[in-house]
């Protein structure tokens, strides 16, 4: 399992649920992880149900078995700060910089910056070792920006190394580069039993794979339970209304007569079978699309009531299940 | 249980919250700009889409500018090449226009360079490498540009309505800001440290923030790369002298935005985050004097038996699929489950203790003649039934999530008009399914979701 997991999927389909679930996984049984946020929202506080998450790894649940998750949200702007920080020891110069607005420069309109110190720490946190020469996390799973910009935001070190031809900016785009083009990293796509996601997670693993990205696993979040088949489904379409609506009748709905309760049920019933079906329908043929594309795929269930701490605690578990840890 | 439940449930109730009236809006002439915005994956582009079809068919002349469309939806309106230009839309019925471009932010770029450059100057530019970095896309650009595209578009008054769709940004509000960030910085103090240092050097009072200068430009020459800071200067230094400048610019459109003729419409899906961010975006625009007309709420899901509650469809499916577990007195436990408990059932026609017995008798009396081979008793059927019901108390489940979840959102935001759009079953592929969003959008009835062919199920038994 490689060490540095990157969650991406199209906005709406959950991928900070997902990369929080799987960081919960992946810490079982006494292993450390740390889940990392790069896009500021905040999203990790809110699933984890604790205060804002400042830029300082910290810990914010236990896994079955002992195990910690640790959590990130990488600032741009004090990554930056560190990092001169750290080899240019520039304390006051920094706070300098950060008036005439060379940080703000640095970190939201130079092209490709912002990108390198996101996914640098990130690289940093896989590569740290403890004095015993043992990684300090196990994992680290970050919830990486949308499939529409994934292969650019994790590309952007070779792109800033070319622009970039020397300094220490350009060695440290190469070097993260190095850990992410290995099988040290895997990115994975999270996506929805729809067309457009289904699509984008298409789109996007063939540009990862021609940006020669190592291309983890799908995972199909959010899967409705069937509630009837399609035997069933055929079932229905055979079924005369008469004998539905005394069924219903039957079951305590009223009468089954035209114009009782029970048989003014049946149309409306009929048309959300219909739609039902349809959707069931669709919802096949996307995953044999999301089949051919070749990968280890995962399926995690809806639920309905929305997303919260135990929830995730369950998906946790159904990812081990499914060995996706 | 009350004593007539079917008629004291109250259907599918619609909001309480102001309507939004989206034909009033898309027909008045004053009315040249909508720009839809809200957070990814609720639908905006389609949205847009839609509104720009409808607009059309109804008599104006529409351009509709997409940032990032699926595939399928740029094919539906014929767009699938990215050239920058507006095209128009084949297929239209009625006596408007539709025309409909995708942003290419790079070649926008490029085009306000060949624009306000003489031919060498623009050559110099368009062949930086921090320019081409820059152009093709990071933090700002696309927004920055689709706002330029915007702007250029009004500007030629060619369309009488301009319906624009706003880029998949990290935060919805991206688009508001980026050009203002980008303006302040290609005009902004920085940038001209970066390429004219010498012109402080000689000021009084300016020495310190020379020596930080210095000590700066030292600095990110050493983080960057000497290459690259002279890349910057070089290009800075040709931006400088042909700009009118960026920030003008950004004001300009910014203004724009803000001008009465222009409406904002927020996108949202009836679910937490996407409403939650659709709050803080009818905050923002409040505070940033930008006009918002409305909600678009879509993929709102309703019911054509909404009078049967979820607790009661669940109830119903139970006893269908239990028949013996009220009126079953033997201690037959085991063989409820079993599929010969329904096989061997002589009771089909024994009344149910909860059903409306004189209904029911009339009912299967007059039917059961007819059809003996499908009597309500048969297992199948009853199995069928059950189904039919589980499916309907999802679906009522679904239904009442999303009304609270609205609701929350009217009670934060009780002045916002909202429109509703019934769930369509799968996504847009061409015009006619555009004009089926249209016509969900202007008529705010999600309880009743046209499907193209309701009764054929129904047909099944004639």
């Amino acid at each position: 399992m490689s060490r540095f997991q990157v969650v991406s999927g199209k906005g709406g389909t959950g991928k900070t649920t997902v990369a929080a679930a799987l960081a919960l996984a992946l810490a079982t049984e006494g292993k450390r992880t740390l889940l990392v946020e790069v896009e500021g929202r905040q999203g990790i506080a809110q699933l984890f149900e604790t205060e804002v998450l400042p830029y300082e790894e910290r810990k914010i649940a236990v896994a079955p078995g002992g195990g910690e998750v640790f959590a990130l949200a990488i600032d741009p702007e004090q990554a930056l700060l560190d990092y001169l920080q750290m080899f240019y020891k520039l304390g006051s110069a920094g706070r300098a910089l950060k008036k005439l607005g060379a940080i703000d420069f640095a970190t939201t309109v130079a092209p490709g910056i912002r990108d390198v110190l996101l996914t640098g720490k990130a690289c940093e946190a896989v590569r740290r070792k403890d004095k015993s020469g043992r990684f300090i996390y196990d994992h680290v799973v970050m919830d990486a920006p949308p499939t529409g910009r994934i292969t650019r935001f994790l590309n952007v070190n070779d792109e800033v190394a070319g622009l970039a031809k020397i300094g220490p900016i350009h060695n440290q785009a190469q070097a993260v580069m190095r850990v992410l083009k290995s099988p040290e990293t895997a990115v994975h796509l999270v996506t929805l039993l729809e067309e457009m996601p289904v699509q984008e997670t298409a789109d996007g693993i063939a540009e990862l794979r021609a940006a020669k990205l190592p291309v983890g696993r799908i995972i199909v979040n959010m899967v409705r339970p069937a509630v009837l088949d399609e035997g069933e489904l055929e079932l229905v379409r055979a079924a005369p209304r008469t004998a539905l609506a005394r069924s219903l009748s039957a079951a305590g709905l009223g009468g089954a007569r035209r114009g009782g309760h029970a048989e003014k049920l049946v149309d409306p019933l009929l048309t959300q079978a219909e739609e039902y079906a349809a959707r069931y329908a669709l919802e096949r043929e996307q995953r044999s699309v999301l089949g051919e594309l070749g990968l280890p795929s995962h399926e995690l269930p809806l639920f309905v009531e929305g997303m919260d701490l135990a929830g995730l605690y369950e998906l946790a578990t159904e990812l081990r299940k499914q060995r996706m840890s | 249980m009350s004593p007539d439940p079917h008629d004291t449930v109250p259907r599918h109730v619609l909001s309480p919250a102001r309507v939004l009236e989206v034909d009033p809006l898309i027909d008045d002439p004053q009315t040249r700009i909508v720009v839809c915005c809200g957070s990814g994956g609720v639908g905006k582009t389609t949205t847009a889409a839609a509104l720009g079809l409808r607009a059309a068919e109804r008599g104006r002349k529409v351009v509709v500018l997409t940032i990032d469309p699926a595939r399928r939806l740029a094919q539906s309106m014929g767009i699938d090449s990215l050239d920058n230009v507006p095209r128009r839309v084949k297929g239209v019925e009625g006596g408007g226009e539709l025309h409909a471009m995708m942003l290419d932010m790079k070649r926008t770029f490029d085009e306000i360079v060949e624009a306000h450059a003489d031919r060498e100057r623009a050559a110099a530019i368009l062949s930086n490498p921090f320019y081409q970095s820059l152009s093709a896309g990071f933090a700002g650009t696309q927004e920055y540009m689709a706002m330029e595209k915007l702007g250029q578009l009004r500007s030629r008054d060619e369309w009488d309505l301009i319906v624009v769709d706003t880029p998949p940004s990290r935060s919805a509000l991206d688009f508001l800001d980026a050009p203002k960030r980008l303006g302040s910085f290609l005009d902004g103090r920085l940038i001209r440290l970066l390429t004219a240092p010498a012109k402080l050097g000689g000021r009084a009072g300016m020495k310190f923030l020379n020596v930080g200068m210095s000590m700066m430009t030292g600095t990110l020459g050493k983080l960057l790369g000497g290459q690259l800071l002279k890349d910057v200067q070089t290009f800075v230094a040709a931006m400088d002298t042909t700009f009118g400048g960026f920030r003008t610019r950004a004001d300009a459109t910014y203004q724009l935005l803000q001008a009465p003729g222009t409406a904002f419409l927020v996108v949202a899906a009836p679910e937490r985050d996407a409403l939650r961010e659709a709050a803080y975006f009818v905050e923002r625009l409040a505070a940033e004097d930008m006009p918002l007309a409305g909600l678009v709420l879509n993929r709102v899901h309703g019911s054509g038996a909404a009078q049967l509650s979820a607790e009661r469809a669940l109830a119903a499916a139970e006893n269908l699929e239990e028949p013996r577990i009220v009126d079953q007195e033997d201690g037959k436990a085991g063989l409820r489950n079993s599929p010969d408990t329904y096989g061997n059932s002589d009771r089909s026609d024994s009344p149910p203790p909860e059903a409306d017995v004189e209904e029911h008798v009339e009912g299967s009396a007059t039917a059961t003649d007819s059809e003996p081979t499908t009597d309500p008793g048969d297992p199948t059927v009853q199995q069928l039934t059950a189904g039919l019901l589980r499916l309907h108390a999802d679906r009522m489940q679904l239904l009442s999530r999303e009304q609270r979840t609205r609701d929350r959102f009217t009670a934060r935001h009780p002045e916002v008009a909202v429109t509703e759009v019934a769930a369509l079953p799968g996504d847009v592929h061409d015009l006619a399914g555009l004009r089926d969003i249209g016509n969900r959008l202007a008529t705010d009835r999600p309880e009743l979701p046209e499907l193209p062919e309701p009764p054929e199920l129904a047909k099944a038994s004639d």
